[in-house]
């Protein structure tokens, strides 16, 4: 283990200008413009860290994903895991790599086959990788239900007869089974309810610890990705536009949509909330992705002027963040952002 | 303060296997007062939902609720309606917004459609006079460019406006009370920052009480005026919002804001609840969190009544009557 980890790279996945477009397609295609789902997203992940991929519906972060994953073809850029180009990987080469690369979704229950015992389930990848044959494979299915916390002999019962919690348990132990070395977190814990989501979170944590796991953590709560993430990344309509240290970030954002996301994160404090940005309007439709910056047209920005409305702003480094904002040294803070909106703006 | 809504040992009962029944809402005793938020909190299988959908006897089949429950609208024995005269409850004075609008939208009409029609349904007015007061909704609402919207058809709408057309038709009969069922669970968090500022400002400029059904407390602080926690069909704990946040009582509202993430303060690790909610035919007998319970003791196997732990606090645990909790 210690003389592979020497020879490990530091980075253990690199991603370069991922593009995923989907093409409006069926019978009537098409002039539709595609969704423009990731557009052009770098980002590297290194051994044992949790990069988290933050953002609201429709801006892409799941795309990212399973692009990398290879779930989906890309439709340009690079993603080189452990020294390969995954994008190029025949259809042998790929499910090899499947081994080291595994998903963990939202809902564990539509990827379970309900006619199918969990053990049987647990045991698949086993048996499909060639990990262990024989007795040794139900000693492993009995030693994974034991590290995320089910009782081994839970292994002959099926799906249906599993709470949320205990479903998301068996989907990380899936997951595990083959042993891989990055997993992708897809929304793992917003289906839970919040006492069995914290069991979850913890036990994500604790594995990450034990096992050396590289987690890209897709997420919508801030709140969850400060938890678990050491650095977080922003999206808005296919980009990213802030990355950074989880702390870092969270105190002193610099792109106007992290500062407004933060600010709506709903805190239970006696005391109320703090103060907040209500942001107006809607996120503007992937398939027809505003000119300049993509965040202009809702954006409070108090420099805001026609430069963002023309040029698309390149990420870039600004106090101990990455954020693609013409005036990021000059976004204001949340508080003192919050005074800049009008809380009664009507929005979308 | 005058009180609009009674509900008193509320039981609601679905039939299980063999002849028996099980009791999701089991108990259940609240009131609201005018111009006043009431925040009913708990996490899936509590019983918050069915407790919403009894007051408008809105109880999905087979489910029914049990003789000996109360619910009072004012002067109206609600339980005691039927036909026309419940009909004329239902949005008329206790107005109703669900997680999901696409679902109670109906596709095939417009926005200002739907919302003039639950005008018309209420007061005797001319269609054009609905239309009109359909518009003053939908700009109410903070819909964006109301006018172009009012012809437009759900599907053409996202999530935060059809939440707003949803609001609008509930407005449309000017009820007394507006139950908002998960309102924005559904919803990104910069548009449901949106929708919440829009149910407050309503709720202060038409007095109206609100009952906020949620399993989110970050949302609940700094709106509701008083909370109610939820746990396997019972209320466990009731108080001022303040108060409750600042002095959870009942170990299960104390774990519940142990497993919340915070997004301010030190990170350190969360401390969840053990184990999972039981399912109705499953609760244990005595104090119903007690298998959960870190400090549960011999006298948790009988059933603790609600107990005083301060100025209109209570908490179903007998660890208040040690003034423990």
């Amino acid at each position: 283990m210690l003389a592979r980890r020497a020879g490990r790279p530091v980075t253990l996945l690199q991603v370069r200008d991922l593009v995923k477009h989907y093409q409006a397609g069926g019978l009537f295609r098409t002039t539709a413009p595609p969704v423009r789902a990731v557009q052009g997203v770098s980002f590297d992940l290194a051994p044992g860290e949790t990069l988290a991929l933050v953002g609201e519906s429709g801006c892409g972060k799941s795309s990212v994903g399973r692009t990398v994953l290879r779930l989906q073809e890309p439709t340009s850029g690079s993603a080189v895991f452990e020294g390969v180009d995954v994008f190029s990987l025949d259809r042998v080469a790929l499910r090899r790599m499947r081994r080291r690369m595994q998903i963990i979704f939202q809902d564990p229950y539509s990827s379970l086959n309900p006619r199918m015992t969990i053990g049987a389930a647990i045991a698949e990848g086993i048996e499909i990788h060639r990990i262990a044959t024989g007795k040794e494979v139900g000693r492993r299915v009995g030693a994974l239900l034991e590290e995320v916390g089910l009782d081994p002999a839970y292994a002959t019962r099926y799906p249906h007869e599993f709470s949320g919690g205990q479903r998301q348990r068996i989907g990380i132990a899936r997951a595990l089974a083959v042993e891989p070395s990055f997993v992708v977190c897809d929304e793992p814990v917003s289906a839970l309810d919040v006492s069995v989501q914290a069991q979850v979170i913890n036990l994500l944590a604790d594995l990450q610890r034990e096992r050396g796991l590289s987690y890209l953590f897709i997420a919508h709560d801030l709140a969850v990705v400060r938890q678990i993430a050491h650095r977080v990344a922003v999206m808005y309509l296919g980009r990213i536009v802030e990355e950074g240290p989880t702390e870092a970030l969270l105190h002193a954002p610099r792109h106007p949509y992290t500062v407004a996301l933060l600010s709506a994160v709903p805190e239970p404090e006696p005391a109320g909330q703090r103060t907040r940005i209500v942001l107006g309007g809607d996120l503007p439709s992937p398939s027809h992705p505003p000119p300049g910056c993509p965040f202009h047209p809702r954006c409070f920005h108090p420099h805001r002027n026609e430069r963002c409305r023309t040029e698309e702003p390149p990420l870039r480094a600004v106090g101990s963040t990455l954020a693609a904002c013409h005036y990021a040294e000059s976004t204001p803070s949340p508080e003192a952002a919050a005074a800049l909106v009008s809380p009664t703006a009507p929005g979308g | 303060m005058t009180r609009v809504l009674q509900v008193e040992n509320l039981r609601v009962s679905f039939p299980a296997v063999g002849s028996s029944r099980v009791y999701p809402v089991d108990g259940v005793s609240f009131t609201l007062d005018q111009g006043e938020t009431l925040a009913l909190v708990g996490e899936s299988g509590s019983g918050k939902s069915l407790t919403s959908l009894a007051l408008l006897q809105l109880v999905p089949s087979p489910g029914r609720v049990e003789a000996g429950s109360t619910i009072r609208l004012g002067d109206t024995d609600v339980l005691a309606l039927e036909g026309d005269a419940l009909r004329r409850i239902r949005g008329r004075r206790i107005g109703m917004v669900f997680q999901d609008p696409m679902t109670s939208l109906n596709p095939v009409f417009t926005a200002g459609d739907q919302i003039a029609e639950g005008v018309r349904a209420h007061f005797d007015v001319s269609r054009a006079e609905a239309r009109r007061r359909a518009l003053r909704l939908l700009q109410e609402v903070g819909m964006p460019d109301p006018t172009a919207r009012l012809d437009a058809y759900p599907h053409q709408l996202s999530g935060g406006m059809r939440q707003r057309v949803m609001i609008a038709i509930a407005l449309s009969a000017e009820p007394e009370i507006l139950v908002a069922d998960e309102p924005t669970t559904a919803l990104d968090v910069t548009v449901q920052a949106q929708i919440l500022e829009v149910l407050d400002r309503l709720r202060d400029s038409h007095g109206m009480a609100v009952l906020l059904i949620t399993h989110d407390l970050g949302i609940v602080a700094g709106r509701a005026d008083r909370v109610a926690v939820m746990y396997a069909g019972q209320i466990v704990e009731e108080a001022p919002t303040e108060r409750l946040f600042a002095r959870p009582s009942h170990p299960y509202t104390q774990g519940l804001f142990a497993s919340i993430p915070r997004i301010t303060g030190p990170v350190e690790r969360l401390t969840p609840i053990g184990g999972s909610v039981p399912t109705p035919g499953a609760w244990p007998s005595g104090c119903r969190f007690r298998p959960r319970c870190p400090k549960a003791f011999e006298k948790c196997e009988t059933m603790p009544p609600l107990l005083s732990v301060g100025p209109e606090h209570r908490a179903r645990c007998w660890l208040a009557e040690r003034g423990d909790p």
